[in-house]
């Protein structure tokens, strides 16, 4: 790994609107290296990697390949420079053939004769060169997703690839079918390609990679090598040791169970068990938070607690009474009349309409509610009435109830999903990512304001990838990895040890 | 600046403006090619749909059809739903309102028919939306897809039961038999003094169509369904959080639509027709889309955008009577134009203006 570097990015900064994807970056990849970079989801790595592509242009930065400096304003120049990308979702024609997608886009003349008979020759020697097997006159529907995988890196190498991008390539590949793939990638490295890994599975990078750098929100926080790492440590570089905001409050006082979970599987659309066996209580007056990395079944399951996804098996009591998730679908409106209130994890996708005016988003989920209604009609005095008591309450400013929410800053726009959810007086109240994108005032306030609910009796399930937020907040904390609940933990759980939980590399028997 | 916000007025004023004068713009050159004057061509237009009472009273007839056909389009936009099927749907909306005039006229009067007229229409216009808004929630076909095939599908019911089962005994034409009193709207002519409105077919549709205007207002904006409505529309995941069901919604909406557009029947069957006969939709249901989009979606906006349609049609008319160099057909292809810029190019302006408008609110120091 001497020599020049074959690609060395220098303080690449990028930002869409007011979110800063990349800050600073710099990276430097050796020539014949598998590098790994991981870093949850929306830690910005997609956008660094699209950015090497050509699908986004850098607001500032400089980008070397081999040593020298280049702009890549499209991916016809990434190509032409030599760097390849395998996309996390295919971009292939399922009706084509492969080597009909092999030449798409490369196809050498207005005849496709030529161009044909070329890629087949090609495609040949590329097999025998890598050990990159797939029928070339096969329809890609046809295939499973390993080999459709396997035509996405067989076009990236036909067009010269030197230096391969894989984009999260496990995410869609059974075990046997990503052990295949390493042993595609390593021999692609022992040719002399470079290979630049982008996951957020612990597991993968220590399997192959060489070098691996940990990305957090939109920053490049560090680079390992491999051998010299370990999973527990990248796992907490990944979650982050944020400046940690000590909350203030008393010990808790569990009382009687406000909220029961058993056996709740859920499968999602893709066909894929993404929460398994998951079984836990919540009582009132205590908050439980849910930690785990990202992308580990917290967000499924705070959606089928919600209503929004329908459970494939498992019970659920709240306040006593009972419902059977695995029969039907328990619609979000039922939820809340059963004392259910719920803080969605993406407000701008699911919490709030941001085109609406604040008062309008005040009464999301509750706008049935006979306060808010004259006959058919919106009662719209009260509405805003109620908007303005909240606004003031929960100091959401500016404090105009008629501006769209789509002005409000992040903090704003959460307390105002916070305020609608906990001033309707839940029994259990969801919480996901609460403090996601927030400014620290309003981060403190949120904190603040999740405790008063539970020493009012009330309780709190808290999803969070901030191991300090869950930290510093629950009294409890579960910790998922891969769809199952992993372990248990007091309130004053060690980093460390919940870390090795989150990565998945021990586990309690459960 | 957040994808693109615009002033209220550059919205809904200014990017009409502009849309309107380039699609006059292009008609001009065309109108400068066949060899006649432009200028001249305008005044002739504009003379003929506002000049005397008789012009007024055609372009308002005519925007009283495009006002239930654009308020059709846009409850269903609304909802993120796009109804192509106005078109049918009217046509279906015919049959009802023909049957409530053909079974009462007769023994009441006017008054008393309309009522169930207006149900009529409206019940089968809504009828004909509902199975495209089934099949788009409970089986995912597309409504623009099924709503286009309804259109041929209603036509050809329409004529199947226009030649075969309600054609007027005896009779080679296929229509029904005309109304009597009982099943004919009054003219605006013969209710205000004088003549000032002549031989126009502008009737009390025209009160009902503005009635229909102030109940989508308050509809959209004012009651539960219309939260509901707009929300699913605004942001499909934010309304299933809400617990808003996706399926319920879609089909309320789509049946208000086809209501809507059903009711068109009343002015055209009721108020001028006063007879059920063969395609007497021509075009009003598609030229709906472009009104909407237009009106932007808003009642009032809805309005202006008619009797903007309804000129053309009139003028359109006078101007191919005046000028016989323009045809009949260069008419259709100016009115092809003023739909194609403020309908299918409605945004074409607007990221230049956005540009325009950001820049000149932020000041240039921030071009780092």
């Amino acid at each position: 790994m001497t020599g020049t570097p074959a690609i060395e990015l220098r303080k690449i900064n990028k930002r869409f609107g007011p979110v800063h994807a990349n800050k600073d970056i710099d990276l430097v990849v050796g020539k014949g290296s598998i590098h790994g970079i991981i870093g949850e989801n929306g830690a910005g790595k997609s956008t660094l990697m699209s950015i090497l592509y050509g699908f986004y242009q850098a607001d500032n930065g400089d980008i070397l390949v081999d040593g020298k400096k280049v702009s890549i304003p499209d991916s016809k120049t990434a190509i032409a420079l030599g760097i390849g990308m395998v996309h996390q979702h295919f971009m292939l024609v399922d009706t084509f053939t492969v080597l009909e997608n092999v030449i798409l886009g490369a196809e050498g003349a207005a005849l496709l004769g030529g161009g044909v008979s070329k890629a087949r020759k090609e495609l040949s020697r590329l097999e025998n060169d890598y050990g990159l097997k797939v029928d070339p006159d096969a329809l890609i529907q046809d295939l499973p997703v390993g080999l459709q995988q396997r035509v996405e890196i067989l076009k990236a190498l036909y067009r010269g690839a030197d230096i391969l991008i894989l984009d999260e390539p496990t995410g869609v590949l059974t075990p046997a079918e990503a052990d295949h793939l390493f042993r595609i990638l390593e021999v692609l490295r022992d040719q002399g390609k470079t290979v630049l890994l982008i996951t957020h599975k612990l597991r993968e990078i220590m399997a192959i990679t060489d070098t691996v750098s940990v990305m957090r929100r939109g920053e490049m926080v560090a680079t390992r090598k491999t051998s010299e790492t370990s999973m527990p440590e990248l796992a907490e570089l990944m979650v982050g040791r944020s400046v940690l905001l000590q909350v203030e409050k008393k010990p808790a006082k569990p009382g009687k169970t406000v909220m029961k979970v058993d056996g709740l599987d859920v499968i999602d659309s893709r066909g894929v068990k993404v929460v398994k066996d998951v079984s836990f209580e919540v009582r009132a007056g205590e908050i439980v938070g849910i930690a785990g990395v990202s992308g580990n079944g917290q967000s499924e399951l705070l959606e089928t607690l919600a209503g929004i996804r329908k459970a494939s098996k498992g019970t659920l009591w709240i306040d006593g009474d009972q419902s059977n998730l695995g029969e039907t679908r328990i619609d979000p409106a039922e939820m809340r009349d059963k004392g259910l209130g719920h803080v969605p994890e993406d407000r701008h996708r699911m919490g709030l309409i941001t085109k609406f005016a604040e008062y309008e988003n005040s009464i999301l989920g509750y706008h049935k509610d006979p306060k808010y209604a004259k006959g058919p009609f919106l009662d719209i005095p009260a509405i805003k009435a109620n908007a303005n008591a909240e606004i003031e309450k929960y100091d959401i400013r500016p404090p105009n109830c008629q501006l769209k929410t789509a002005n409000f800053s992040g903090g704003n726009q959460q307390k105002v999903v916070l305020a609608r959810e906990i001033e309707r007086d839940p029994t259990v109240l969801l919480v996901g990512q609460p403090t996601r994108g927030v400014d620290i005032g309003a981060i403190e306030f949120i904190h603040k304001r999740l405790v008063e609910l539970r020493d009012a009796g009330k309780g709190v399930l808290l999803v969070s990838v901030e191991l300090d937020e869950i930290r510093s907040l629950a009294d409890r904390v579960l910790v998922m990895f891969d769809g199952k609940i992993v372990g248990e933990r007091g309130a004053q759980a060690d980093e460390g040890e919940l870390g090795l939980l989150m990565a998945g590399v021990e586990g309690d028997a459960r | 600046m957040s994808a693109g916000q615009l002033p209220r007025w550059v919205d809904f004023g200014l990017i009409p403006a502009f849309n309107l004068a380039a699609a006059f713009l292009v008609s001009g050159l065309v109108v400068l090619l066949i060899g006649e004057n432009p200028i001249e061509a305008v005044k002739i237009l504009i003379w003929g749909s506002l000049g005397y009472g008789e012009g007024i009273g055609f372009t308002l007839f005519n925007a009283t059809n495009f006002i239930f056909t654009g308020l059709a389009v846009a409850v269903a936009f609304h909802a993120g739903l796009f109804n192509i099927g106005g078109e049918g749907q009217a046509y279906v909306g015919g049959l009802g309102v023909a049957l409530a005039c053909l079974a009462l006229d007769r023994y009441v009067p006017w008054w008393v028919t309309l009522p169930f007229a207006v149900l009529g229409g409206a019940l089968f216009g809504a009828a004909w939306a509902f199975i495209p808004a089934w099949l788009q929630a409970k089986r995912g076909s597309h409504v623009v897809i099924t709503t286009i095939m309804f259109n041929f599908i209603g036509a050809a019911l329409m004529g199947y039961l226009l030649v075969d089962v309600l054609v007027k005994p005896g009779s080679m034409q296929p229509e029904t038999r005309t109304f009597e009193e009982g099943g004919r709207l009054p003219l605006l002519n013969a209710l205000l003094p004088g003549d000032f409105f002549g031989t126009s077919q502008v009737n009390l549709a025209l009160i009902i169509a503005l009635i229909a205007c102030v109940f989508v207002w308050a509809l959209i904006w004012r009651t539960r369904l219309g939260y509901e409505i707009r929300t699913f529309g605004a942001n499909p995941a934010a309304a299933v959080y809400a617990g808003i069901s996706p399926v319920r919604i879609t089909i309320i909406t789509m049946m208000i639509s086809g209501g809507l557009a059903g009711l068109m029947a009343i002015n055209e069957i009721m108020g001028a027709q006063n007879r059920l006969l063969l395609e007497f939709v021509s075009g009003y249901g598609f030229v709906g889309i472009a009104v909407a989009l237009m009106g932007r979606a808003h009642p009032i906006g809805i309005v202006l955008s008619a009797i903007l349609f309804g000129m053309l049609y009139q003028g359109g008319a006078e101007l191919s009577f005046e000028m016989p160099a323009i045809t009949r057909d260069m008419i259709v292809v100016i009115q092809g134009l003023v739909i194609l810029f403020a309908g299918a190019l409605e945004y074409m302006f607007r990221p230049a203006l956005v540009q325009i408008f950001s820049f000149a609110r932020t000041p240039a120091t921030q071009a780092v």
